[in-house]
């Protein structure tokens, strides 16, 4: 098993209230942008990745997010480069660049090329399709998004295998003369791993090119299914998907005691935590989603889809300053979400004793070959900050190495994903184990 | 029975729905960006003396998607082909905000196309005062609000009252998206239209605004008046983006003026 380490590198400054009157973080104002603590705190998440290498983690990921503070990662690859030449053993996983965003196929196979030389090989590149806030951002258009990301990728791979020099004429990207003279490291080309929120058709592109799909925090129960479906497209292209094709991240916050890890942890909910993340029409722009999702969020009045419920959408929604007793009231409906998530494995938090058999539960439910913490969100100190990340170091690390070694799940360099054949009329097996989660109450 | 029918034809290389309504001289009418809402008071006025054709525009559910149109401009490229095909030009026409911008680059292609041209609340060219509005980042609830300038006019809650089926939710997003996809950059206008409307010559047009219009606003009408020659203006009182059914007897008495002209 391959043990990451991720944050979104939190802009830690924002007032709450700010969030809360935006309904969102993405738009809030960058009038609170303050350049002295983000100069500190860029150069801050970088120190505390080297911290993380040095604490055993096999791996650093990062992503990417625009106009937001709930991410500090605007440009990626920038500190990717960065952590290439200062760290020196951990996986760089980039998780992930937003193709369609970016808009330019050919500039990023260079920058990726140039992380993986300096890097001498250490680059996991992955590549998303950007949030739906993110073709805001940057005038991408979501009807195309597919369409583009899907050229970008076949675009890239041929950028890093084919000698150059040679044209393209795509149909949303055109090259007079592609021959980068930075190729990667790894040959042919890096690994690729897929980051995704349960999209079924990202699961089934991914199963389709092998690569393995790493659920962002995604629900435990709707994980299963979708790794189900992973595992069913793989058994038609021949192979058995395993631990090698699958990985998770989960937020987790440790700290020396319960009650601290459970004071601190709220910085997950800070200003309405993943679920604020942008407004329902930030997050889901015209063509944005496949024709089949858009038909499952008509069908579902009141339900909910990738946390945007069809009564939430039509909702006119105002900037309106809220006053005091409303934000209280918001804090409040905040905590319970908070215990409703921990009970539900949605956020880890607690002490190292409490934390490894939750941990333990999902290792077995999900059987990933790759797992990766998700640090905590919020205002929280570097000081608490860094101790998490010691405890979960020297503490909780150990204990699930250990487990999955016991319930043997191979990581795709320990066992290349779709290397182990599926034969003919033979039932594909179980990628996922569902009899943890009914006595968890979580079917 | 229906005063209007609808019907699918082969032409252009696809299957396209046509509504179709009314009798006398055709008039051609381009719906707007979140699709043809149904047939109004208006439609009935103007059906009394024209033919009313209202094509169901490409990947709004009904006519199938065009992957090839991928602007504005070839999308009126496409309906010019209907038109030639079907042999309707000259004809009528009449164009609702993205339905103005449809109309406004076939004129600018080919002049002759149209013998009267009426653009109701059009978007297409950059305003030279303010923008449009940008739809995208909008839900549907606060798009559609935000349409009129009074939400208890009747004709608006008879399209949009009552609580969003499925099939509506679908309908709305099949439109937004296909308009996301031709329109989304530069947002809805194109920069060199303008220019080629300099050369429209001889084709009686009026452009036609509900003075408190919050989608398009007023720098579109000016930027049309200074890019055709002789475009007359009609202003309607009491109403927003959608004057044909917050006004719509006012807005009925300066089309039909117009289209008798």
């Amino acid at each position: 098993m391959k043990i990451g380490y991720f944050t979104e590198r939190p802009y830690r400054w924002v007032p709450e209230e700010a969030v809360f009157n935006n309904h969102a973080f993405f738009a809030v104002s960058n009038k609170y942008f303050d350049r002295e603590k983000a100069a500190d705190d860029y150069n801050y998440y970088l120190d505390e990745a080297c911290y993380a290498e040095e604490m055993g983690f096999d791996a650093i990921a990062l992503n990417e997010h625009h106009g937001t503070p709930f991410c500090m990662g605007g440009v990626m690859n920038v500190e990717a480069a960065i952590l290439a030449r200062l760290t020196k053993k951990v996986k760089i996983v980039l998780i992930g660049n937003p193709l369609p965003v970016i808009k330019h196929p050919l500039r990023m196979a260079e920058e990726l090329a140039e992380i993986d030389l300096i890097s001498r090989g250490r680059l996991v590149t992955g590549w998303v399709r950007g949030a739906g806030s993110e073709q805001f951002f940057n005038n991408a258009n979501p009807a195309y998004n597919r369409e583009m990301f899907n050229e970008a990728h076949d675009f890239i791979l041929q950028a890093w295998t084919k000698p150059g020099p040679w044209r393209y004429e795509g149909k949303h990207f055109h090259y007079r003369h592609v021959n980068p003279w930075a190729l990667p490291y790894q040959k042919p080309h890096p690994p690729i791993w897929i980051p995704g929120v349960l999209s079924p058709e990202t699961v089934q592109w991914c199963a389709e090119h092998r690569y393995p799909y790493i659920g962002l925090g995604t629900a435990i129960g709707p994980t299963c299914d979708l790794w189900d479906i992973y595992a069913d497209v793989a058994a038609k292209q021949g192979y058995q998907a395993g631990p090698e094709n699958f990985g998770y991240l989960i937020p987790t916050f440790v700290a020396e005691t319960e009650e601290k890890a459970q004071e601190l942890g709220r910085g997950f909910i800070y200003g309405g935590g993943q679920t604020a993340f942008s407004r329902p029409e930030h997050t889901l722009p015209p063509g944005y989603n496949s024709k089949s999702a858009i038909r499952m969020l008509a069908k579902q009045p009141g339900g909910s889809w990738l946390g945007v419920s069809q009564d939430k959408l039509q909702q006119a929604r105002g900037a309106e300053q809220a006053e005091d007793a409303e934000y209280d009231e918001i804090r409040r409906k905040l905590v319970n979400s908070y215990q409703k998530a921990q009970k539900g494995l949605q956020i880890i938090v607690g002490s190292p004793k409490t934390v490894i058999p939750k941990i333990k539960t999902m290792l077995q439910v999900l059987r990933p070959g790759i797992f990766t913490f998700f640090h905590i969100q919020g205002p929280v100190s570097n000081a608490d900050r860094l101790t998490s990340i010691r405890l979960m170091a020297q503490e909780v690390v150990p204990a699930i190495r250990a487990y999955a070694k016991e319930l043997d799940l191979p990581d795709p360099y320990e066992r290349t994903p779709g290397e182990v054949r599926a034969y003919a009329g033979a039932r594909r097996l179980p990628v996922v184990d569902r009899e943890p989660l009914t006595s968890l109450g979580l079917v | 029975m229906a005063p209007w029918s609808e019907e699918t034809i082969k032409v252009a290389g696809t299957a396209l729905v046509l509504v179709k309504g009314g009798a006398g001289k055709p008039l051609l009418m381009f719906h707007d960006e979140l699709g043809y809402p149904g047939w109004m008071q208006w439609n009935e006025a103007l059906a009394k003396e024209q033919t009313l054709l209202i094509p169901l525009q490409p990947g709004f559910g009904k006519t199938p998607k065009l992957d090839w149109i991928r602007s504005y401009r070839d999308l009126g490229g496409f309906y010019a082909m209907v038109l030639r095909e079907m042999k309707l030009d000259p004809i009528d026409v009449i164009g609702f905000s993205a339905g103005g911008f449809i109309a406004a680059e076939m004129a600018a292609a080919d002049p002759e196309m149209f013998s009267r041209m009426v653009l109701v609340a059009p978007m297409g060219l950059k305003p030279t005062e303010g923008e449009i509005r940008d739809i995208f980042p909008l839900t549907i609830r606060s798009y559609l609000r935000s349409t009129v300038a009074d939400p208890t006019t009747a004709e608006f809650g008879k399209i949009y009252g009552g609580e969003m089926t499925p099939e509506q939710f679908e309908a709305f997003e099949d439109a937004r998206t296909e308009t996301a996809r031709i329109g989304w950059e530069p947002y809805m206008h194109n920069p060199s239209l303008g220019y080629l409307l300099q050369g429209v010559k001889n084709l009686p047009t009026l452009l036609v605004r509900g003075q408190k219009d919050a989608i398009v606003p007023k720098g579109c009408i000016t930027a049309y008046q200074q890019a055709i020659a002789g475009a007359k203006v009609a202003e309607i009182p009491d109403a927003g983006h959608r004057p044909e059914i917050e006004n719509s007897a006012e807005f009925v008495r300066v089309v039909k003026t117009c289209l008798a002209s």
